[in-house]
């Protein structure tokens, strides 16, 4: 599959009072164009600063920011573009959604006027047509009386209806990338799997490729092609989802699978992973997960494992399976 | 307004309507506040009052007159007379005049001043918020009253003739009155930046002047109104301070501080109460009423901001 985003080495640090935190450390992934990957993770473990890297909402502030990679986006550095390059991109060639959308529209504006300001300015529609077309968006994105809806605020919808409506703006100018930032996570599950069957359905009517963060492995399974487990700000365990989800490898991607309740299947409890994910300004060199490991070995305290292949669709990083190839 | 025509285009009007349902809901809230439509009411009466009341009085020529010197109140001048013979009463309606105007032009200057100059502060930050701030935190170290002395002083020597005086003060005013008015939009512009909306206006690739105009600056009317509501009662006090002093607009032109000014001596406060006491009040009620209107414009407008 062609690449539309392929991210290299990207790292994005923070330099605070108390020492450095390594929010993102040296991933690289791509994304193929009409792709749905999927990056999870728990909570803290660098998923939202990926996207915000890759947006270039990271401001760098002295040695802070994003300070090595690239970002390769239909074969331009990302990083290295211009403000006004890299503005015209925003919001027509890749779009983003935030989890929350009840504080991601503007509380003083009309639904209208922020539906048709990206039409304006990317599009270049007049005010009539970019009217016209949002009242379409708004019934594409399935919510009813589409010409009322223009002109409410959004204190006058509910969440499910704001996310919506942010989905519209975010498709409005048809970008190739969406990047969706635990788009359901605060939405009740009736609503969460519409929006997840909406986002579907843009996606193969226009060749539109996702990125989507989550922490649910619902979500995953509902609608990736390959997964990014990430631990800590690293990435731990990728593959294409079947594969994954079949024979996963490392033991947090165990872990996360485990903890995931199966419909029909009565287990005493559910399990979770136990201890927590570590501190990240008191990362050592060692696995990061090697505290929380059942399989922990002497090695996992003093180095980190890197990223290798096992098999051909899946990649992981795990000392188990180095120990592996090396007797083999 | 579900009416909307069946053209796929959302009429202007329906816009407008529900913008305004929003404002139509504030004013039904300030409405239940009788305490402020009761400040609101003086203030306009006192406007009407200064504005149109010396139309119908006979001495508004302001003309000197030896012969009815300190005159008590009686059936001809309502409020008495003063020293030079003139009507009290019209004196005090066209001292309105100015101090009303001052304090509203003054406000007008300041706000712009201060809206403009903090949310530029706010917005970009940096080198510009540096310079700004800094020559803001000079001009509040300083105490308001000296200041305005300071300035008053300053612009005493230039040779400003007594009916131009006016604008010089509302100049004064708006110079000490901005640098906490760009305060506190600086303040509601960083956070308002921070917020998710703003972040999102980022990644939809909306440039600074859409941003600044389009997105943060309606997030601030509000806070504004309440601001510059506040302000003129100060504006007008800070008036009467300057003009008491003979720092302000000066005699012959009339204005509520130096008609105190000018009976500021012991017989004048014992013996002839109805020349200061008229000018006194208005300042009195003025500002007490605009700041009651104000606070509960706040309490609509602003809860946050409560205290
Ligand atoms: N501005 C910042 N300064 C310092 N640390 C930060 C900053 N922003 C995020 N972090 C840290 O980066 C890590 C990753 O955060 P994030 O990407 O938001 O996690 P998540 O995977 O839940 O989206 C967290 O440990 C967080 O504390
Ligand atoms: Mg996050």
């Amino acid at each position: 599959m062609e690449n539309l985003l392929r991210v290299n080495r990207l790292s994005t640090h923070f330099h605070t009072d108390e020492g450095t935190v390594k929010a993102v450390d040296d991933i690289s992934f791509r994304v193929g164009k009409g792709e749905t990957v999927c990056i999870v993770g728990e909570s803290g473990c660098g998923k939202s600063i990926t996207a915000m890297s890759i947006m270039g909402l990271i401001q760098a502030q002295g040695a802070s920011g994003v300070t090595g990679g690239t970002i390769e986006f239909g074969g331009e550095d990302l990083l290295k573009l211009g403000k006004n390059e890299l503005r015209t991109l925003r919001g027509s060639e890749i779009s983003m959604i935030f989890q929350e959308p009840m504080s991601s529209l503007n509380p003083v504006m009309t639904i209208g006027e922020q539906l048709t300001e990206p039409l304006r300015i990317h599009r270049k529609l007049n005010r009539k047509a970019a009217a016209k077309r949002a009242v379409e968006l708004i019934a594409q994105v399935g919510i009813s009386r589409p010409e009322q809806i223009m002109d409410s605020y959004p204190h006058e919808l509910s969440g499910g209806m704001l996310q919506r409506i942010m989905i519209a703006i975010a498709i409005s100018c048809g970008p190739k990338l969406l990047i969706a930032d635990e788009p359901t996570t605060a939405l009740d599950v009736t609503i969460q799997a519409q929006i997840l069957d909406m986002l579907r359905r843009f996606k193969d009517e226009s060749e539109m490729s996702i990125m989507l963060i989550t922490h649910d492995l619902g979500v995953v399974a509902e609608m990736a092609d390959y997964v990014i487990v990430m631990y800590a700000g690293k990435i731990v365990e990728e593959g294409e989802v079947e594969v994954l989800f079949d024979d996963p490898k490392h033991p947090y991607t165990r872990g996360l699978l485990r903890s995931k309740p199966v419909l029909g299947q009565l287990q005493d409890e559910l399990y979770s992973i136990p201890g927590q994910v570590p501190d990240p300004l008191e990362l050592t060199e060692s696995c990061y997960f090697h505290d929380r490991c059942e399989f922990c070995m002497d090695i996992c305290r003093v180095k980190g494992p890197p990223l290798r292949g096992v098999g051909e669709r899946q990649k992981t990083a795990c000392w188990l399976y180095e120990e592996a190839n090396v007797h083999a | 307004m579900s009416s909307v025509s069946g053209a796929a285009a959302p009429g202007r009007g329906a816009k407008t309507a529900v913008k305004s349902s929003m404002w139509r809901q504030s004013v039904r809230l300030l409405l239940k506040n009788k305490l402020a439509i009761a400040g609101l009411v003086i203030v306009v009466l006192m406007f009407l009052a200064c504005f149109i009341g010396p139309m119908f009085s006979p001495y508004a020529d302001n003309k000197t007159n030896m012969r009815i010197m300190n005159r008590a109140p009686n059936l001809q001048h309502w409020l008495g007379t003063d020293k030079l013979g003139r009507d009290v009463l019209t004196r005090v309606l066209l001292a309105g005049r100015i101090s009303l105007t001052v304090g509203l032009a003054s406000m007008v200057l300041s706000v712009t001043l201060g809206t403009l100059l903090g949310a530029l502060s706010g917005f970009f930050r940096g080198v510009v918020d540096q310079v700004i701030m800094r020559v803001a935190d000079l001009l509040l170290t300083i105490p308001s009253l000296p200041l305005l002395f300071i300035f008053g002083a300053l612009l005493s020597d230039w040779k400003v003739p007594p009916e131009n005086r006016m604008y010089i003060v509302m100049l004064i005013l708006s110079l000490v009155n901005w640098p906490s008015m760009a305060r506190m939009i600086r303040g509601q512009m960083l956070s308002l930046r921070e917020r998710e909306f703003m972040q999102a206006t980022t990644v939809l690739g909306l440039n600074n002047k859409r941003k600044l105009f389009h997105h943060l600056l309606p997030n601030l009317i509000p806070l504004i109104i309440v601001i510059a509501t506040l302000n003129i009662g100060g504006a007008i006090l800070s008036e009467s301070v300057l003009s008491f002093f003979g720092l302000g607009v000066t005699a012959p032109t009339p204005t509520w501080g130096n008609m105190i000014d000018a009976a500021n001596n012991l017989i004048d406060f014992q013996e002839r109460p109805w020349l200061w006491m008229p000018p006194g009040l208005s300042i009195f009620i003025t500002v007490i009423a605009i700041n009651i209107f104000g606070d509960g414009l706040r309490d609509v407008l602003d809860p946050k901001q409560k205290r």
